[in-house]
C-alpha cells in the first residue's frame, strides 16, 4: 500500500538524503548523502526502515508536510521540536525518537532544529527517484532528491502506508553522540605545516562559526601558517569529506558529505569516520578540539560505534499510543517492554 | 605501449582519513606524472574488474588528479593498512599510462556572445582573433582529471603562447558549456556557475547528464581537440543535443563510448 505526503510549506534549505553516492566521484560528482548518518538511522529504525533509507534532512528550518494517502509513520530523530495538526483540526506535539501514525489530512509541522541537524523518517522511506544509484538531493548539481533541489511547496513525496490494525508506536532515548575530542589521522599534507604548527593546531580550541553547509564548515582560531606561502597552494589532488584544509588565511574548513572530489589546499588532518556525524550537530559558537589518532584506532571506533548504534536499534520499545488504549495489548505489551527497554 | 623513462620518484602513501589513500607520484602538473597516475588507474581497473583480490572490494571510488590517485574504500570491509601497502605495490609496479583515453573532435563555436573574453586574450597574448582560434582548433588537449564540479575537465596543453591569468575578479555567472582558459590549463564549465577563467567559446552539446551513460562526457586521460563550428551550426547542434539525449560516439575520433 502506497502514502503519498505533500509539502504544504517549504521550510528553509531541506533536503532527501540517504546514505550518499558512491563510484561517481572520479566524475566529480560527490559523496552527499545525510550529514549525520547515525541519526538518520535512528530516525529509520525507529519507522522500521533500512538504516539507509532516504529521509528528510532538517538544518534552518523544517517543512510542513500533509498526509494525502495513507496511514503514514513518521519519526523524527535530532534537537527540533514539531507538532501535528489533526484532519479533524486537534493539535498536538510530535515529539522526537518516538513514531506516530499520521492519519490521511493529518498536517506535520517541524520547526527550527535548535542548532545541528534533525532528521524525518516516513515509513518505507522517502521513494524519490534514483540518480546515479541514490536518492541523496546533491545541489550543486541538480541531482537526485525531488528535481534535485530543497523541498517546495507542492512537492509530493511517496512512501509506504502502514496498517493500523493493532497500531503500535515504537520509541526509543535520544541517541547520544560520543563526546571529548574530533579525532583525525594526520595528513594527507600535515607536511606542509612546521611541527610548532601542528602544535598549535591540536593544542587550541577552535570556534565553529556560522559558515557552514553541506559542503563544509568553517573554524576560527590562531593562524595555521604554512611552511612557506607558496606551500599554501597544492596542485589539487583527492578530497574526502572529513578533510580539514587550510587555506592561505590560515583558518581551517572541515569538508563535508557535498564537498568536491578534489581541492587545492593543503589537507592538515582528516576527521575519522566515526566523528563525523557528530559535526553535523555543532553549532556556532562551540568550540572544537582535535586529536590525532592512527587508522587501527579510527577503524576500531566504527566498529564500536556499530556495535552501540545496533544495541540502541535493540532497544527500541513497542508500545501502544494513549487514546488507542486496548487492555489488554497494553498489559502484554507493558510485560514485554518492561524487559526490553534500555532506556535509564 | 610503455615508454623508457629516466627513473622518477617512489610513490608516497598518504592517509586521507580512515576511509581514502592517496597514492602521489609527484608534487606538479607534468605529462610524465599523469602518465603515472592513470597508469595505476589503469592497473586498479583491471584489478577490480578480474574481481579475485578480496581487499579490493572494499574499494568504492578511484579519482585519478594531475598527480595523485585517490582511492576510498570501506574501511569495515579491509583492513586500511594493508590495503594502503597493496595499493603502494600497484603503484610501484603500474607503469606508465598502461590506459589510454578516447580521443574525441568537439564542436566549439567561437564566435560574437559566446566568446566574450575571446578579444582580451587576443590583446594580451599580441595575437588577432582568428590566430587564438587556429592555435585553439590546431591543439591536442589532454583530460588530466575531472573536478571542481560533475564533468568538469581540466585539461593540460594549451599552448604557452596563450597562457593568460584568470580574471582578477571572478564572474558570479559562467553559463553551462563555456570553453575557458586560464594559465596553462584549458576547461569547459558544465553548469552554470561563478568562475574566473577567461571565456573564449561555447560548446553546444552537454559534458554532464545524470541519465546519460556514462554522465560524464569525458574522463581523465582522454584526448580532445576543438572543431570550430559558426553560430548557426552551433544553434542547431544545441537544439538536437542540448537535454544531454545523442550518441556520444559520433564525436569520437578514436576509442570506445564507455
Amino acid at each position: 500500500m502506497s502514502g503519498l505526503l505533500e509539502v504544504a510549506a517549504a521550510g528553509l534549505a531541506n533536503t532527501v538524503q540517504d546514505r550518499g553516492r558512491r563510484g561517481y566521484r572520479h566524475m566529480g560528482v560527490a559523496l552527499s548523502g545525510s550529514l549525520d548518518p547515525l541519526m538518520a538511522a535512528c530516525a529509520n529504525a525507529l519507522v522500521g526502515n533500512q538504516s539507509g533509507a532516504a529521509c528528510i534532512e532538517i538544518r534552518y528550518h523544517g517543512p510542513e508536510l500533509r498526509v494525502m494517502r495513507g496511514p503514514v509513520q513518521v519519526a523524527l530523530a535530532g534537537p527540533v521540536g514539531a507538532s501535528v495538526i489533526r484532519s479533524r483540526g486537534a493539535e498536538q506535539t510530535l515529539s522526537a525518537w518516538t513514531t506516530t501514525t499520521l492519519d490521511v489530512g493529518d498536517l506535520v509541522r517541524i520547526g527550527a532544529p535548535a542548532g545541528g541537524t534533525a532528521y524525518l523518517a516516513v515509513s518505507g522511506g522517502v521513494d524519490t527517484p534514483l540518480e546515479l544509484g541514490s536518492r541523496a538531493t546533491y545541489l550543486r548539481a541538480s541531482i537526485g532528491g525531488v528535481h534535485g533541489r530543497a523541498l517546495a511547496v507542492g512537492d509530493r513525496l511517496d512512501c509506504r502506508a502502514v496498517s493500523t490494525e493493532g497500531q503500535r508506536e515504537r520509541r526509543q532515548s535520544a541517541w547520544a553522540h560520543a563526546i571529548g575530542p574530533i579525532r583525525v589521522i594526520p595528513g594527507p599534507q600535515a607536511d606542509a605545516f612546521e611541527s610548532a604548527v601542528l602544535c598549535t593546531f591540536f593544542e587550541n580550541d577552535w570556534a565553529v562559526t556560522p559558515e557552514m553547509d553541506r559542503m563544509g564548515m568553517r573554524l576560527a582560531g590562531p593562524a595555521l601558517v604554512h611552511r612557506s606561502p607558496e606551500a599554501a597552494d597544492i596542485v589539487s589532488d583527492g578530497v574526502t569529506p572529513g578533510c580539514i584544509q587550510v587555506p592561505g588565511n590560515g583558518q581551517p574548513i572541515v569538508l563535508l558529505a557535498d564537498c568536491q572530489t578534489v581541492g587545492g589546499y593543503p589537507k592538515i588532518a582528516t576527521v575519522i569516520t566515526a566523528d563525523l556525524p557528530r559535526l553535523a550537530q555543532c553549532q556556532p559558537g562551540e568550540r572544537l578540539r582535535f586529536v590525532a589518532v592512527d587508522t587501527a584506532t579510527a577503524r576500531a571506533a566504527l566498529i564500536e560505534q556499530n556495535r552501540a548504534h545496533s544495541l540502541w536499534v535493540g532497544g527500541i520499545e513497542v508500545y501502544r499510543p494513549p487514546g488507542r488504549v486496548d487492555e489488554s495489548a497494553l498489559y502484554s505489551e507493558n510485560l514485554i517492554s518492561g524487559m526490553i527497554d534500555a532506556r535509564v | 605501449m610503455s615508454p623508457k623513462i629516466e627513473p622518477v620518484s617512489q610513490p608516497r602513501l598518504l592517509a586521507v582519513g580512515d576511509s581514502a589513500w592517496t597514492i602521489e607520484f609527484g608534487d606538479r602538473i607534468d605529462p610524465l606524472i599523469n602518465a603515472r597516475v592513470m597508469g595505476l588507474t589503469g592497473s586498479l581497473v583491471t584489478a577490480r574488474e578480474t574481481g579475485d583480490e578480496p581487499l579490493l572490494s572494499a574499494v568504492v571510488d578511484v579519482v585519478p588528479t594531475f598527480r595523485s590517485v585517490t582511492v576510498h574504500f570501506d574501511p569495515l570491509v579491509a583492513d586500511p593498512d594493508q590495503l594502503g601497502q597493496r595499493l603502494l605495490s600497484l603503484a610501484q609496479t603500474s607503469g606508465l599510462a598502461a590506459r589510454h583515453g578516447r580521443h574525441w573532435r568537439l564542436p566549439v563555436c567561437f564566435e560574437g556572445d559566446l566568446a566574450p573574453d575571446l578579444d582580451r586574450v587576443a590583446g594580451a597574448c599580441g595575437l588577432g582573433r582568428d590566430e587564438v582560434v587556429a592555435l585553439m582548433s590546431s591543439t591536442a588537449f589532454r583530460v588530466y582529471m575531472i573536478g571542481f564540479m560533475p564533468g568538469f575537465p581540466y585539461m593540460g596543453g594549451l599552448p604557452a603562447v596563450l597562457n593568460v591569468p584568470r580574471l582578477a575578479s571572478p564572474r558570479k555567472r559562467v553559463p553551462a558549456r563555456a570553453l575557458a582558459i586560464a594559465g596553462e590549463m584549458c576547461a569547459v564549465y558544465p553548469w552554470e556557475s561563478p568562475g574566473g577563467w577567461n571565456l573564449i567559446g561555447r560548446l553546444p552539446l552537454p559534458l554532464f547528464a545524470a541519465r546519460a551513460e556514462p554522465p560524464a562526457l569525458l574522463a581523465a586521460g582522454d584526448v580532445v581537440e576543438w572543431q570550430v563550428i559558426d553560430h548557426a551550426t552551433y544553434q542547431e547542434l544545441e537544439q538536437a543535443l542540448g537535454k544531454g539525449d545523442f550518441d556520444a560516439s559520433r564525436f569520437l575520433v578514436s576509442g570506445e563510448t564507455s
